[in-house]
């Protein structure tokens, strides 16, 4: 861990909320992303079941 | 072979789950490389101390929070002219990414503007600029989900974009038009006198284009989400009609 001497508060503080930010942003989109594909591959199956 | 081939859904989508994997990876590598070597291996400013660190998040932040919107302002274009679904949704895909960078960039400037300007914020022409921006984010975000058809949501937010530009621009460009404010010129420069030392420069280039492949990953993998929930939504219109 380098010495960030009196702005440390400051730095990690912008360091933190950047990582936390970003890894909600990721995890939001895989969770759509795994949503969507769920209820189109049931809605193909009804469809391919029903032909 | 013609751009617009990639307005045909299943040439985006066989195209982009090949790029998506490689894109990733290196976005991964470049962000966490970047991040790294800046926090760990670069010495502190003489003037601004340890909080020259923010640099490695704040610039990148900032200029995709800005360059963001320039694509959404592109696909928007392609689809008021040309109507093709697939640039609509990437605009839709892309703008939760331009307002996350965006809301790095006002975080991480305030933070850093506390101790070196002695505030949080100031209503200076970039700030002020950057902050009606992210609201542009949210005004754009919210009228996708408050109109219910897919097309005229598209249209209306095509139009909300152009209007957005503005800020946009001036959120990027305000140090040319006025010559006041708190916020400094440009870090990067082609002047060697402007620039900042190589020592800083170096790892702030990777954090720059590690933060661009990580939006180019992102819109790709959200597109691709939002060209199947399109899919979705006609398989379910088709079944409740049947």
């Amino acid at each position: 861990m380098p010495d960030l001497g009196r702005y440390a508060t400051e730095v990690l503080m912008a360091y933190a909320g950047t990582i936390v930010l970003l890894g909600m942003l990721i995890a939001a989109s895989v969770w759509k992303a795994r949503k969507v594909l769920r209820q189109l591959r049931e809605a193909e199956n009804r469809r391919d079941s029903s032909t | 072979m013609s751009i617009w081939e990639y307005a045909n859904p299943r040439k985006f989508m066989a195209t982009s789950g090949a790029l998506l994997p490689w894109v990733s990876t290196l976005a991964a590598i470049l962000v966490a490389g970047g991040l790294i070597w800046g926090f760990f291996f670069t010495p502190d400013d003489f003037r601004q101390g340890s909080t020259v660190k923010i640099i490695y998040i704040h610039v990148p932040a900032a200029i995709m929070g800005s360059s963001v919107w320039f694509m959404m302002l592109v696909t928007s274009l392609i689809w008021l002219i040309r109507r093709h679904h697939v640039s609509a949704l990437a605009a839709k895909a892309a703008a939760p990414i331009g307002m996350v960078f965006t809301l790095i960039g006002l975080i991480t400037g305030a933070i850093w503007g506390q101790p070196m300007w002695g505030t949080w914020w100031e209503w200076d022409p970039r700030l002020t600029a950057f902050l009606i921006l992210f609201l542009f984010y949210l005004g754009y975000m919210a009228l996708w989900e408050a109109v219910e058809n897919p097309d005229a949501a598209a249209d209306l937010t095509s139009v909300l974009c152009l209007v957005g530009t503005v800020f946009a621009v001036i959120s990027r460009y305000a140090l040319l038009f006025w010559n006041q404010g708190l916020h400094q010129g440009a870090s990067l420069s082609m002047d060697a006198e402007e620039n900042v030392a190589d020592v800083f420069a170096y790892p702030l280039w990777t954090c720059i284009i590690g933060f661009l492949l990580l939006f180019v990953a992102l819109v790709l993998y959200r597109t691709r989400t939002e060209i199947r929930a399109r899919r979705l939504r006609a398989l379910v219109q088709r079944e409740r009609m049947a």
